[in-house]
């Protein structure tokens, strides 16, 4: 990265493509479909045009001196009135494009010319190339770019080609490392390594799935290059090392400059063409990259706040009713009482429904099992328990009761007390749930200092002695290492640890043992088994697992397609399941199927 | 290792292989992935790798498929030897040794539609892109996707369907090996039965032989010939599918069998007491 | 961590003497028409070789460099052509002034572009798209016309600050300040809209993040998990951009020390590169990377030490 550049993603989202498979099709229609875009390149357009034509746009030559022109304002004739020597101003500005486009042109030209292909080379592969043409990218990096191009124009002179030139070679690294980075992300993709083993060449892959990967970015470089060209020339043209005798929009500021209390005015008009310009290069990047990365619209109707937190329901449909519906047969309400759930999300074509009313029942000291597959809104309905759905996703319908309080009626920050203190939560991936950058003992005894309102030391005892509890072998050394110094099952007993440290009445657990190995997974629901017991927790625990099921739970809830289609206790429903989908369920499971018969040996013919 | 089914030389033969790994960073330790690994795969037969993370289960099929070098021991493939194989040959053999790989979703290129996915192997090949696109309607048909898939984008089919693909595509050169590196751990259960069942049957139907990976010892069992467990880079056991996968020889696999827990809840609290049983007993 | 500064300053050393040497050579390949410069058009050509002789540029060009290197390593550039002052000294007095305007910008940029960059990433919606549409403007505002509008505008209509001139800050504080506002608003604008936009594009990466979600199912505040766990871990990118901006600021301060007609070493390269001045530019080129270096030593160092897989080595 270089000069300025940035990379401007435009909230103007185009519109999803239509079912066509090839990218660059529909690339000109998407960049139409968008007005931003329209925009962008219409006055792109009419630069250039204006440049090209100008001589027949104006009758008066660019530096024709017309007399008692000199500093008049803006009147008849003349549009934007005269400069500090009599010239037309609006006749300069016509003619003073073609050099700073050319310089633009030029100067992205040789950037990617230097750029792209040694990026290619230096990601695919690696090794001495890259190592050397990284320390160059370094060195050119390390120039501030305008005294290096003071110096070359000392040695030089001013010519725009060559100046130009040399810019694109101090821009070349941006496009250098982009092409790079991508290459390197794209090389470990699966899809990679099969086009290797499909026997397709370097050339070949780089050429199918690398390009694609990297176009996009390279357009908003080349886009933000050309700004940057035209930016520093203007810089150098105000200086006075433009071309000689050529008009210029930089010279036409240091005109402005010279003239600043005399005729003021002339500041106006080439800062606002230049600014004009390269605005409409960066939008333009920005919209082409986004047609050919063939974006599908992103709605962002209702997304005001950030806040998971405050997963702000529009409708609810809280009834005393439902209390009463949940109160179990000893009359006790339940801990926790999900009534007619409804979960939407914006989709295209309205809101969709990824959980619809759905029931849920937890009583105290409970182990109940949400079984479903993907997209049965198993999890969904668990994070809206929590309070930590999506911004985009909205609680259309439905009570949460939890001890007798309907969660929604809370306010965010009653709502955030709850959470940690009463509920917890036990994440599904271990280690990308620990913050990389703080100890595992800071993550542990923050929380509980901001929920128990304890001291550092005693949460510090207090962290040391639920690292052991869940079965960590040397507490204070883990309290101590960094997630990136732990293995998988550690970090998650050390999540475990943090959800159980404030001693909740509810944990909700999201697969909590799917990412693990199957002997660490045995030990963590032992675990997770003697936790719940020892301490009288409620757990709502979210599988896809019927054997995990089995060994843990008291209840069981099967989900498809985001409602509910069973929910009985634990050996009636692997006894005698009441849906078929659960008996499918059941059955699709392996574990009770006949071996493969062994394998005949004749010449086992292939077709 | 083979045991009732001898049938001549094994197609594929792995003998002592080592797989070391470079350590990272400044005098780093290297790591030894593979230790004197051995195993054997005769044509058309199933064999069942399993093992737990680390234990060297992938390492093993990407070094049979040329995508990580050896540092010791012998790849035979037909008698050829693989490792240390230059990649111009190592190219040519695409059309015999195939890979499916697990993640659905990133072992297909998303921008490309599922013919272009599939003819790519045909066409690196030499075949002509009109004979390509007809050959790719019957992969289709072979895995059971409809002919109009062609020309849709990956992003439009389900983990079950993008899998089906993958299968269709390591089919495409006809091989004789595919190295199956856990293709059903990412699916759902229903669809992971499904895709099993299509695996074997087209074992069946073309005599390809697989190296199946999986750390599932259920799935494995249902459709391996043979089995061998892996643990810490080396193979602890070896044998005919049923017995390792219901009553094995070895303690590690025996932990394994008993650690992964049954749908039956009577019959789960009894296996949990076989294995508290068997890790206190030790 | 030790090693991580070693190798960092040993790189910045290397950098120094390869790029002084590329524009060394630069320099030379160039015409040599100082002698003609200084003694006039009407000079002989024997005028003109005594001088060039005088200068040492009549020498083989690597005794030359040779020559040059040796004495710069001591801190000693030589003497200006044109002045035939010594080039240390002018560089040590106008230092300051140049490291006032870079310094003030990256410093006014840091904390801009953090606040805007957080509170797009955070609140999204209207405030996102006005801190995007602010990203567009500022890049693509020509610095040298923001300086001419802001001395228009608070100069000469509102009179408020100084047009031109630079006030030392050992005279007067105030003086000094108030004489920088305009000239690093000038320049800042623009690397604030860019670093704005990385700031706000890896904190939506960051909060993306599974570990946010934990920490706030833990009963952690917003404030803590935005500003204390998010921020900390998007600062890393953040830092480098800022590194990157800080060497195109000091690129800046060529133009904006000649509109502000501030005594910095920027108006100081302007003057030797129409001149032809050799020594006073290379004296500046080699102070700049100097510059540069340390600038981005310190930020590998903040980065090194946030980043515990190099902490901890």
């Amino acid at each position: 990265m270089s000069e300025n550049e940035n990379v401007v993603p435009v909230a103007g989202g185009t519109p999803p493509a239509t079912t066509g498979p090839k990218a660059g099709r529909g690339v000109v229609g998407r960049m139409a479909r968008n007005p931003l875009a329209v925009a962008a390149v219409v006055v792109l357009v009419a630069v250039v045009g204006v440049s090209i034509a100008a001589p027949l746009l104006t009758p008066f030559g660019p530096n024709e001196v017309i007399a008692g022109l000199a500093r008049r304002p803006p009147g008849a004739g003349h549009p934007f009135g005269g400069d500090g020597a009599g010239r037309d101003v609006l006749s300069r500005l016509l003619f003073a494009g073609r050099l700073t486009l050319t310089g633009a042109v030029v100067t992205v030209v040789v950037a990617m010319l230097i750029g792209i292909p040694s990026g290619l080379l230096a990601g695919y592969h690696g090794k001495w190339f890259d190592s050397v043409s990284s320390w160059f990218a370094n060195i050119l990096i390390a120039i501030p770019g305008m005294v290096l191009l003071l110096a070359f124009i000392a040695a030089a002179g001013p010519q725009t080609v060559p100046v130009m030139a040399v810019f694109g070679v101090l821009l070349s690294p941006g496009f250098f490392r982009l092409v790079r980075a991508a290459v390197q992300s794209v090389r470990g993709e699966l899809y990679v390594d099969a086009a290797r083993i499909a026997g397709l060449s370097d050339a070949r892959i780089i050429s199918r799935h690398v390009v694609s990967v990297v176009r996009g970015p390279i357009v908003i470089q080349a886009a933000i290059s050309a700004g940057a060209a035209v930016l520093i020339q203007t810089g150098l043209q105000f200086l006075g090392l433009g071309e000689q005798g050529k008009p210029s929009w930089g010279q036409m500021l240091s005109d402005a400059f010279t003239n600043i209390y005399s005729a003021p005015y002339l500041v106006f008009y080439p800062g606002l063409t230049i600014a004009i310009t390269v605005a409409a290069l960066a939008l333009f990047g920005n919209a082409l990259r986004d047609a050919l990365q063939d974006r599908p619209v992103r709605r962002r109707r209702r997304v005001d706040r950030a806040r998971a937190g405050a997963a702000s329901d529009t409708t609810r449909d809280v009834s005393n009713a439902s209390a009463e519906a949940a109160r179990g047969p000893a009359g006790e309400e339940p801990l926790l009482s999900v009534r007619g759930l409804t979960i939407t999300y914006p989709g295209d074509t309205g809101d969709r429904a990824v959980v619809r009313g759905v029931d849920l029942t937890v009583d105290r000291a409970q182990v109940v099992g949400i079984v479903g597959e993907s997209g049965s809104g198993k999890t969904q309905s668990a994070f809206a328990v929590l309070g930590l759905l999506p911004t985009e996703a909205r609680i259309a319908a439905g009570s949460i009761r939890f001890d007798g309080s309907e969660l929604s009626s809370l306010d965010r920050k009653a709502r955030g007390a709850l959470r940690g203190r009463r509920i917890a939560y036990i994440p599904q991936e271990p280690m990308s749930n620990l913050d990389p950058s703080f100890t595992i003992g800071y993550q542990l005894t923050e929380p509980m200092r901001v929920a128990l309102g304890i001291s550092r030391a005693a949460a510090r005892n207090r962290a040391l002695e639920l690292l052991g509890t869940v079965g960590i072998t040397d507490p204070l050394r883990t309290f101590h290492s960094y997630p990136h110094q732990i293995s998988g099952g550690m970090a998650q007993r050390v999540l475990i640890a943090g959800a159980i440290s404030c001693d909740p009445e509810l944990l909700i657990a999201d697969e909590p043992t799917t990412a693990l190995d199957v002997t660490v997974q045995a030990e963590i629901l032992d675990l997770l088994r003697g936790l719940q017991r020892d301490r009288g927790m409620a757990l709502l625990l979210v599988t896809h697992n019927f054997g995990v099921v089995a060994d843990i739970c008291d209840r069981v809830v099967v989900m498809q397609d985001g409602r509910v289609v069973e929910e009985n206790d634990v050996t009636t429903v692997f006894a005698a399941p009441g849906h078929d989908y659960t008996r499918m369920l059941l059955d699709a499971m392996l574990d009770d199927t006949s071996p493969r018969p062994p394998l005949v040996s004749t010449t086992a013919g292939r077709n | 290792m083979t045991d009732t089914t001898e049938v001549g030389d094994p197609m594929l033969h792995v003998e002592h292989l080592d797989v070391t790994f470079p350590g990272r960073g400044w005098r780093a330790e290297p790591f030894r992935a593979l230790r004197d690994v051995s195993i054997d795969i005769a044509p058309g037969e199933c064999l069942g790798l399993v093992g737990e993370s680390g234990s060297g289960k992938t390492t093993l099929g990407r070094a049979i498929l040329g995508l990580v070098p050896a540092s010791g021991g012998k790849v035979e493939f037909d008698g050829r030897r693989l490792d240390g194989m230059p990649r111009q040959e190592r190219r040519r053999l695409s059309s015999e040794i195939q890979v499916v790989f697990q993640d659905p979703y990133t072992s297909l290129n998303p921008s490309l539609s599922i013919g272009d996915i599939l003819a790519e192997p045909l066409t690196a090949s030499g075949v002509s892109r009109r004979d390509a696109r007809a050959r790719v309607g019957g992969l289709l048909d072979a895995v059971n996707l409809p002919s109009d898939a062609a020309s849709r984008l990956p992003r439009e089919f389900s983990g079950g369907q993008r899998q089906r693909v993958a299968i269709a595509r390591a089919l495409a050169l006809r091989p004789k090996l595919i190295v199956c590196d856990e293709p059903v751990s990412a699916l759902d259960l229903s669809t992971q039965a499904r895709v099993l069942d299509l695996f074997i049957e087209l074992q069946e139907r073309t005599g390809v032989a697989y190296l199946f990976v999986s750390h599932d010892l259920q799935v494995v069992r249902h459709i391996s010939h043979r089995v061998a467990v892996m643990y810490h880079g080396e193979i602890v056991e070896t044998g005919p599918g049923n017995q390792v996968t219901s009553a094995p020889d070895h303690p590690y696999t025996q932990k394994l069998l008993l650690a992964a827990p049954v749908p039956d809840p009577a019959e789960q609290a009894r296996r949990r007491q076989a294995r508290h049983q068997l890790a206190g007993g030790r | 961590m030790v090693s991580f500064v070693v190798k960092r300053i040993v790189s910045g050393i290397a950098l120094v003497v390869v790029i002084a040497t590329a524009t060394f050579f630069l320099l030379r390949a160039g015409g040599t028409n100082v002698a003609r410069t200084l003694l006039g058009e009407t000079a002989t050509q024997a005028q003109i070789s005594a001088k060039l002789h005088e200068l040492g540029l009549d020498r083989n060009v690597f005794v030359q460099y040779g020559d040059w290197l040796s004495h710069a390593v001591r801190g000693d550039f030589g003497s200006s052509w044109l002045t035939s002052q010594p080039v240390m000294t002018a560089l040590v007095d106008r230092l300051p002034v140049t490291l006032s305007i870079a310094i003030g910008a990256v410093v006014l940029t840091t904390v801009v572009s953090v606040l805007l960059g957080v509170l797009a990433a955070y609140r999204r919606g209207w405030t996102d798209r006005i801190v995007q549409v602010l990203g567009i403007a500022g890049f693509a505002m020509p610095g040298v016309w923001l300086a001419l509008i802001l001395i228009l505008a608070f100069a000469i209509k509102l009179a408020w600050f100084p047009a031109t001139g630079y006030v030392q800050a050992g005279q007067s504080l105030g003086g000094w300040a108030v004489a920088l506002v305009l000239p690093v608003v000038a320049i800042a604008v623009s690397s604030v809209a860019s670093t704005a936009q990385q700031v706000r594009s890896a904190m939506l990466d960051v909060l993306q993040n599974d570990y946010v979600r934990t920490l706030r199912s833990r009963g952690l505040g917003e404030g803590s998990v935005v500003l204390k766990h998010a921020l900390r871990n998007a600062a890393p990118t953040g830092l480098t951009v800022i590194s990157l901006e800080f060497i195109s600021l000091l690129g800046s301060t060529v133009v904006i020390e000649r509109i502000f007609a501030l005594p910095g070493i920027g108006s100081m390269v302007l003057d030797a590169t129409v001149g032809g001045d050799s020594p006073q530019v290379l004296g500046v080129v080699v102070m700049m990377v100097i510059v540069v270096v340390v600038v981005n030593l310190v930020i590998d160092l903040l980065n090194g030490w946030l980043n515990p897989k190099v902490r901890v080595q």
